[in-house]
């Protein structure tokens, strides 16, 4: 069997193929996160026992940083659109700091629900409910550092170059919707939940 | 100079073992990424759990025939309904529907391939791997002891059926986690379809000139992209449930089943649309090919199919009227129902329009698209009956739902899926099915699927209530259940015909040649089957017949169309 690799045309003037598909990612990964929300406020003050969310107290600075990712991962962008490599990659380790601080945040947060106040995912439905929806975007998190990781590899290697523009803005897509999903799971654990 | 000898390229052992070929064959097909082998093995992959999921159903209606009749032992007979509807749905609906929007999509705009051709393959062992580990509970549901534990909760699971102290086990978690992961192949492939319509359609492909098969591909792979997630979701609650002890719907700690039968139905009801638009788009192909005229209404079947995606989200508690719930809530779900009636409406007018004053050409294909738009016209009527909140209080789960929405699936969704077959195979395969056969199966399915649901309808109205072990004898029920289960072995007898005829053809058809059909749309123009690049030159588009204007070049398609 031979194969003959065929070079795939976009077209005339058709959009981006990774835009299109990143954007109907969002759109699935959107009525994942609805239906984890609509729990949510489906539950709110049905818990029969156990700790209620006063005890959460909202993880502001946390918010503020991942938010700020999202504005360094656009100043990103912008450098490898001009070739500046360089700047580049400081932004885009500034991104991931970023992210890690809020995951850390989450992560310290966790740690005194669990051992201080005795609220786990099996406690009561707020526990369920909380953990579920919170960890689901933690989730989401991790896997945006993972690639927004393996692409800083690339680059400290000297593998990115401005050709590689139309990817990254893909990948920054689905950061800037981790970031921004967080408005709406925020909203609905910390302000409206509480 | 003879001692001196150089190395020849090339393979020095030409003799190879005898199944070299055939593995060499196999691994083409494993490795694939081509778009229409994918097509082919999804497809393929359906067909194998359709003759499954037929059997398990005619072993329960081989039980059903008598009053007590204990061919099946009670927990066997929970397994078989639950895997037919499971099977029917996940494993062979969307895998065939979404085969062939592989298969004829991107021939359909010109284009050489999907737009993400890994993605493609990965979706579709997704998929596969996902069907093996729904049927691999048969042998490891309760681990090694207690073999053959299927999921047993119906294809709905509704809590508590499925908490842990209901069904403990593991049966309900391989329903959980195998739709799970078939469902990601799912999501992949309705990305793929809804990114390749918008990104490859070829020179001139505007979208109101893209065929209307790849109108409704393209809504109803947009549908899914917020359809199986929900389902995901919820899957992804209920295992936290059982494996975290979490307490989503679980009553004890406060949690609410009603909430698992809205998640459910948030997915469920969109996944008919899901399953029928893709048949609406066959017929919108293969009707105006064999009434010689284009279709009627063009621009009012694509909005119509665009409107029912948008209405089908909003009709989900339709399902749940004899839930209770408030006055003004049931007005809501009865009044969306009732418009989704309005847009299937204008479809059935315009292919009635489209046949009106053609020359019919009664092939096998159009055979089944007749039957198609009058058996979608009678599962719409009685979706109308349904969706009227009283009457779905008297019948609500019983027979005649069951025979509704089979109406829908086997009625609408099959028949068509049966003349995609018969209309798209000489461009697979390269030679046409068996006409002689196409007919046997056409008349022999046609009779047992009306002996089988004309009367289910009556043995409904009658009360008989769906998903029942067994009945008394004395409710006059017998004698239409024997029917019902006589009508159900010959829908199985014209299935093992189509089947035999499916594989008999590849052989021994008529050769089709390019075009078999004398049709219109992009895939016939090129050679059957299609080589892996489909088109040699990328092709310009002028009108929404592009094969009739190169065909007649002196009365081409764009000097009328807007």
């Amino acid at each position: 069997m031979t194969t003959a690799s065929v070079l795939v045309s976009e077209g005339p003037h058709r959009p981006s193929r990774g835009v299109v598909g990143m954007a109907c990612l969002i759109i699935a990964e959107s009525a994942i996160f609805g239906m984890f929300i609509a729990a949510n406020v489906f539950y709110m003050g049905k818990s029969l026992s156990g700790p209620t969310p006063a005890i959460l107290s909202p993880p502001i600075f946390n918010t503020v940083c991942l938010l700020a990712s999202s504005l360094t991962i656009v100043f990103a962008e912008r450098a490898i659109v001009r070739g500046k490599i360089r700047i580049f990659s400081i932004y885009l380790i500034v991104t991931i700091l970023l992210g890690v601080k809020f995951l850390v945040g989450t992560g310290r947060e966790w740690s005194d629900l669990i051992y201080n106040q005795n609220l786990t995912i099996s406690t009561n439905l707020f526990g369920t409910t909380f953990y579920s929806l919170v960890g689901l975007h933690a989730t989401h998190v991790i896997l945006g550092l993972l690639m927004l990781s393996v692409l800083l590899v690339f680059t400290l290697m000297g593998r990115v170059n401005e050709s590689h523009s139309e990817r990254i803005k893909v990948l920054a897509m689905y950061w800037h919707f981790v970031d921004w999903v967080w408005v709406a799971v925020f909203t609905t654990v910390y302000l409206v939940g509480r | 100079m003879a001692d001196h000898t150089l190395p020849i390229p090339g393979p020095l052992n030409t003799e190879r073992p005898g199944n070299a070929a055939f593995l060499e064959w196999l691994h083409s097909w494993i490795v694939t990424v081509d778009h229409k082998k994918i097509g082919i093995l999804y497809i393929a992959y359906a067909l194998i759990f359709m003759v499954v999921g037929g059997a398990e159903i005619l072993l329960v209606r081989v039980q059903l025939a008598f009053p007590w009749s204990g061919i099946v032992s009670p927990g066997v007979y929970n397994q078989l309904f639950t895997m037919h509807g499971t099977t029917m749905v996940f494993l062979m609906g969307m895998p065939i529907l979404f085969g062939f929007g592989n298969y004829v999509v991107p021939l359909m705009i010109g284009a050489r391939d999907m737009a993400f051709p890994r993605l493609n393959a990965l979706s579709f062992w997704l998929t596969a791997f996902g069907g093996l580990m729904l049927y691999s509970s048969y042998i490891g549901g309760f681990g090694l002891y207690g073999m053959g534990n299927a999921p047993d909760v119906g294809w709905f699971a509704y809590a508590p059926l499925t908490s842990k102290l209901v069904t403990p086990g593991h049966n309900t978690d391989y329903w959980a986690l195998s739709l799970i992961v078939a469902g990601f192949g799912t999501l992949g492939t309705a990305l793929n379809i809804v990114v390749t319509t918008i990104s490859m359609r070829c020179k001139g492909m505007k979208f109101s000139r893209m065929p209307l098969f790849v109108w409704l591909m393209f809504v109803t792979s947009a549908m899914t992209l917020a359809t199986i997630t929900p389902l995901t979701a919820s899957q992804v609650m209920l295992e936290i449930d059982r494996y975290l002890g979490g307490h989503f719907f679980d009553p004890a700690a406060g949690g609410s089943p009603l909430l698992w039968i809205h998640f459910f139905w948030v997915f469920g009801h969109p996944e008919v649309y899901v399953l029928v638009l893709p048949a609406f788009g066959m017929a919108n192909e293969i009707i105006p090919v064999f009434s010689r005229k284009p279709i009627f209404g063009y621009s009012a079947m694509a909005a119509a199919s665009v409107g029912i995606g948008f209405v089908s989200f909003s009709v989900w508690a339709h399902h749940m009227f004899t839930v209770g719930m408030s006055a003004a809530s049931n007005s809501f779900f009865v009044l969306s129902t009732e418009v989704v009636g309005i847009f299937t409406g204008i479809k059935i007018f315009n292919w009635i329009a489209t046949m009106w004053g053609g020359r019919i050409q009664f092939t096998t294909p159009m055979l089944f698209s007749i039957a198609f738009v009058f058996q979608m016209l009678i599962a719409g009527l009685t979706g109308i009956m349904l969706s009227v909140a009283p009457w779905d209080w008297q019948l609500h789960n019983s027979y005649f739902l069951i025979a509704h929405f089979h109406y829908v699936l086997l009625g609408a969704i099959v028949t068509m899926v049966f003349a995609a077959f018969y209309y798209w195979y000489p461009k697979a395969i390269g030679r046409k099915m068996s006409e002689r056969l196409g007919k046997w199966h056409f008349w022999l399915f046609l009779i047992g699927f009306h002996v089988t649901f004309d009367i289910m309808h009556v043995v409904g109205l009658d009360g008989m209530p769906r998903s029942i072990y067994t009945y008394p004898a004395d409710r006059g029920w017998l004698w239409m259940n024997v029917v019902i289960t006589c009508g159900a072995f010959v829908q199985g007898i014209a299935v093992l015909i189509f089947v035999w005829n499916l594989i008999w053809s590849v052989r021994h058809g008529k050769v089709a040649g390019n075009d078999p059909w004398d049709a219109w749309t992009l895939e016939w123009a090129t050679s059957s089957p299609p080589p892996a690049y489909n088109f040699a030159q990328d092709p310009v588009v002028r009108s929404r017949r592009p094969l009739w204007d190169i065909k007649h070049p002196n009365d081409p398609d764009w000097k009328y169309e807007p």
